[in-house]
């Protein structure tokens, strides 16, 4: 018997919300960790050699991006071929792993008439997809 | 008699193991810290690999002792790399988010199904929290570098008092949930393993609690540190909520607070994988041997040799800010 069955007076959103969750954080690290090895042992090759990130990444974020040319946004995605921005694909992935569980959840509250917590969810959506959006600028 | 007697001489033994593994933690932290320290004006001479195994050995101590002292990573993370390595503080802060992250995540599914964490008592939280620590992220990232580090020193030495005066509530008594948490819902029952009985559980000062989130969720961001720090004690003592369904509950609303920070450091190229990477997997690695050592080590002894090495940290940080101890 599973624990969630074993522990009935665990909600059903909860246990979905669970289960979605942990395959989102496995999956996410499982490529984290591909990704970073074809990077460090150049299986992919890198845009920014391994061995000049001593002379940047003592450099603020912004002084950084002027000097590589590193991009900002969603704009690495066009540059996965690369081993040092196909490892963000993993924290992207990590960074992203409870959006599918919220969307997961709200059917069960809707149905449930918890509107409340469809709210809830949504703004709490909103927010994840305002920040992964790219659209908030700030810097040095 | 002479059963209880052998048993007791292994625990002696065990204990006396346990306890020289933690020097030897302690002395290899310092070790590493005052090596890194003495080691960066030359930089460059170290070898980019030299650097991310550093950082893999120094995140595999701090994972150890983050989970028997009960702090989570990211706040022992951002002071001591960002002290002692050579890296900037953005991208410190960039890892440090998705270290704290990473954890939570990999705690989250087990703590929901076990109902130590709550999602009708995260959520609301989770929500303000998020939203502010996009906003601390945001002005972190804004502001000079030495201003963020003399902050971040005297927050961290806030933390030190917090952690040393702060008394926990294994079940606190709340006579009467308060209107909003009973609109919410915001309640439920758990399995208390340890007495093996179910506890009813439900919370009170909600609306205070909402606004002490929207203030833990921009020094999240800001600092690029988890908040468990800050998230334990105001749903245990001051919402009410009992300490495991708090901690449980901390680690998840975690997962919704450092990912919206984590995708500001990320959009504004402030994450590098050489550096966030090997410290996620030091940390994880190191978490997974701590909560193996949960039952041998001593707690308390780990709690003081956490709160050495943050006060260490956190005078590194405000002397680094104020461009005391460069």
């Amino acid at each position: 018997m599973s624990e969630a069955a074993k522990d009935s007076h665990i909600s059903v959103e909860q246990q979905r919300y669970a289960t979605l969750l942990s395959w989102g954080s496995r999956s996410g690290l499982a490529i984290l960790v591909v990704s970073f090895l074809a990077y460090v042992l150049s299986w992919m090759p890198a845009r920014i050699p391994l061995d000049q990130m001593p002379d940047v990444w003592s450099m603020s974020a912004h002084d950084y991006l002027l000097q590589t040319g590193a991009p900002t946004g969603w704009q690495w995605l066009s540059l996965l071929g690369w081993g040092d921005f196909a490892s963000l694909l993993g924290i992207a992935w990590l960074s992203g792993a409870s959006l599918l569980c919220l969307f997961a959840v709200i059917p069960i509250y809707a149905r449930r008439r918890d509107w409340v917590f469809v709210g809830l969810c949504i703004v709490a959506l909103l927010v994840q997809f305002l920040a992964a959006s790219g659209l908030l600028t700030a810097g040095h | 008699m002479l059963n209880i007697a052998l048993v007791k001489m292994r625990d002696m033994g065990g204990l006396l193991k346990a306890n020289a593994l933690l020097l030897l933690l302690s002395l290899s932290l310092f070790t590493a810290g005052a090596f890194a320290a003495e080691s960066m004006p030359a930089a460059s001479t170290m070898p980019w690999w030299g650097w991310a195994i550093a950082l893999f050995i120094t995140c595999f101590f701090l994972g150890i002792v983050a989970v028997p002292s009960g702090v989570g990573g990211g706040v022992l993370f951002v002071p001591i790399v960002g002290g002692f390595f050579p890296f900037h503080l953005d991208f410190v802060r960039g890892a440090g988010l998705l270290v704290a992250l990473a954890s939570a995540l990999a705690a989250g599914p087990s703590l929901l199904r076990g109902g130590l964490a709550n999602l009708r008592l995260a959520l609301p939280l989770a929500v303000l929290a998020s939203a502010s620590s996009i906003a601390g992220a945001m002005i972190g990232l804004a502001i000079p570098a030495h201003i963020v580090q003399i902050a971040l020193g005297i927050t961290i030495l806030g933390i030190v008092i917090l952690m040393a005066l702060a008394k926990k509530s294994e079940f606190p008594e709340v006579a009467q949930p308060d209107k909003l948490s009973s609109a919410l819902a915001m309640n439920g029952i758990f399995h208390d393993a340890a007495r093996n009985q179910k506890i009813n559980w439900q919370v009170h000062r909600t609306p205070l609690g909402l606004m002490l989130f929207v203030g833990i969720g921009f020094l999240a961001g800001l600092f690029g540190m988890g908040a468990g720090w800050a998230n334990v004690p105001v749903l245990n003592l001051l919402m009410g909520a009992p300490l495991k369904v708090s901690a449980g509950t901390s680690s998840f609303i975690l997962t919704l607070v450092d990912s919206s920070a984590a995708w500001i450091y990320l959009n504004k190229g402030a994450v590098l994988a050489i550096i966030a990477v090997p410290s996620v997997i030091g940390m994880m690695l190191g978490a997974t041997i701590g909560a193996k050592l949960l039952h041998v080590l001593k707690a308390s002894v780990v709690r003081k040799m956490v709160i050495t090495l943050l006060l260490f940290a956190g005078l590194r940080a405000l002397l680094k800010g104020l461009g005391i101890w460069i």
